[in-house]
């Protein structure tokens, strides 16, 4: 196992060793990657046929549709941050191990970002332009995405630690970490809503950001308490 | 030494705290009825009748006690939770898991109230307002918390996950809170206003604080009674218990 033998090394090379090593472990397992994004595509594609095709609703309603579509997707994806580690014994060494956990749950939370909230900011552009937004709004959308799925990470990952090798798993991870997605789902959405009607979007971008590095903060924190407690 | 000095960590085994609980609950429960009783008598005979909203403006006596118990509870029960996880002591998770389903049944309350009195004051059931919209979201959080304390079975660790719960829902109330009420000035949907209330009548007041005091020494009842309960089941394998239950 590479990541304990770097005690001697400074915080960043452990931090991207641990990286690597997460990247490399979702890169064996393809499938459990893509299905999220395959999830979130589907997802959005349900919308219009829900409410009909009439453009100008849809126009309105795609940021929302998108953002909660990304909420969603974070979430199928989260379940496997600890889930793989637990059952072969190697959250266990992690936590026994000199390295600060929180840096390897930061770790953990980055891999996910690049894996589930990255892919999704790359393709909302796609499925914003089924629903007819603009250039413009595009941008402002994968921006928003972009500071906003970090902190779905983050915040997510304090769900995954507390509910881990617990029964039904998945169904409580969504109760316990949805309601504490709606700041992010709110200003996310409302920067694209903000600018479409006109209004300045420094706030809600500002937010996010203020909520990433909150989040940035708090997070390991959280997860690390709830890893031990889980491991005890 | 003084020998009058109370000491305070003697009850926080869960065995003393029993036998303690066991005094306490019957004077709470009495003040909770007669408060409730004089609330009630306030509120249905007492209290004038609103000049613009006429007898259905009385739902108030329960829905304001209820909404604030609702947030307040839930303060307490995370100040239990961080008590827990610093000192370790068993009797603070038991005190927020006492506390949990009280504190739903009040945001529940707060919002079924609402909506009953929203039905003939605004002409609907529901509106995305700031308040009501987090007072819901306050619901899923106490619902995620009792799921949690449900789907781990070892109690002590149920206690630790949601203690980290509750500590991680505290400090994101007052975020989501303030999200809410920015996101429903953005958009401007509903156009009604609760904060507009016009100067009350000193009888619907104390009406209200007494139902509010009502409220907390139901709720300081009823957890009493819940916390001894989860003592009883929790320590059923120790002798003590099977001579208390004798």
């Amino acid at each position: 196992m590479k990541v304990f033998e770097l005690r001697k090394l400074g915080l960043a090379s452990v931090l991207l060793a641990a990286l690597r090593r997460e990247l490399s472990l979702a890169l064996r397992q393809k499938g459990e990657v893509l299905t999220p994004l395959v999830f979130f595509v589907v997802i959005v594609s349900l919308f219009p046929l829900g409410v009909g095709p009439e453009s100008a609703l849809l126009l309105r309603m795609a940021p929302g549709v998108l953002w909660v579509s990304a909420l969603l997707a974070a979430m199928l994806s989260l379940q496997r941050l600890f889930a793989m580690d637990y059952v072969d014994g190697s959250l266990e060494q992690m936590v026994l191990s000199s390295t600060p956990l929180g840096l390897l749950v930061v770790a953990k939370a980055l891999s996910h970002f690049l894996l589930s909230g990255l892919p999704l900011v790359l393709m909302a552009p796609m499925l914003g332009l089924q629903f007819g937004l603009e250039g413009r709004a595009l941008g402002i959308l994968m921006l928003s995405l972009l500071l906003g799925t970090p902190t779905l990470s983050l915040i997510g990952s304090i769900g995954a630690a507390l509910t881990l090798g617990v029964r039904g798993a998945g169904v409580l991870l969504s109760l316990l970490i949805l309601p504490l997605y709606i700041p992010v789902l709110i200003f996310g959405a409302g920067a694209v809503e903000a600018d479409a009607a006109g209004l300045g979007i420094g706030g809600h971008l500002s937010l996010l950001a203020a909520l990433l590095v909150l989040s940035a903060f708090f997070a390991p924190l959280a997860t690390t308490t709830a890893l031990r407690i889980s491991l005890e | 030494m003084n020998k009058r000095v109370i000491h305070w960590f003697k009850f926080a085994s869960p065995q003393n705290f029993y036998v303690l609980a066991g005094r306490m609950w019957p004077w709470f429960a009495i003040l909770a009825t007669l408060l409730t009783v004089i609330g009630l008598w306030i509120a249905f005979f007492v209290a004038p009748t609103d000049a613009q909203q006429g007898e259905g403006y009385r739902i108030i006596f329960v829905h304001v006690p209820a909404s604030q118990m609702s947030m307040f509870i839930y303060l307490v029960m995370a100040a239990w939770a961080g008590f827990g996880l610093a000192f370790n002591t068993r009797l603070s998770g038991m005190m927020a898991s006492a506390l949990a389903p009280t504190g739903a049944l009040f945001a529940f309350l707060s919002l079924v109230t609402g909506s009953l009195w929203g039905k003939p004051m605004w002409g609907t059931w529901w509106v995305w307002d700031a308040r009501l919209t987090s007072e819901l979201i306050l619901l899923f959080l106490y619902l995620g918390f009792l799921a949690l304390q449900a789907s781990i079975d070892d109690p002590r660790r149920a206690d630790k996950a949601c203690a980290v719960l509750a500590l991680v829902g505290v400090v994101n109330v007052p975020i989501i809170y303030f999200s809410v009420k920015w996101w429903n000035t953005l958009h401007q949907g509903a156009s009604v206003s609760l904060t507009k209330s016009p100067t009350m009548a000193s009888t619907m007041l104390w009406g209200m604080l007494i139902m509010v005091l009502a409220c907390w020494m139901y709720a300081i009842t009823i957890a009493l009674l819940r916390v001894r309960n989860i003592i009883l089941d929790r320590e059923r394998h120790t002798e003590w218990v099977k001579h208390a239950v004798e």
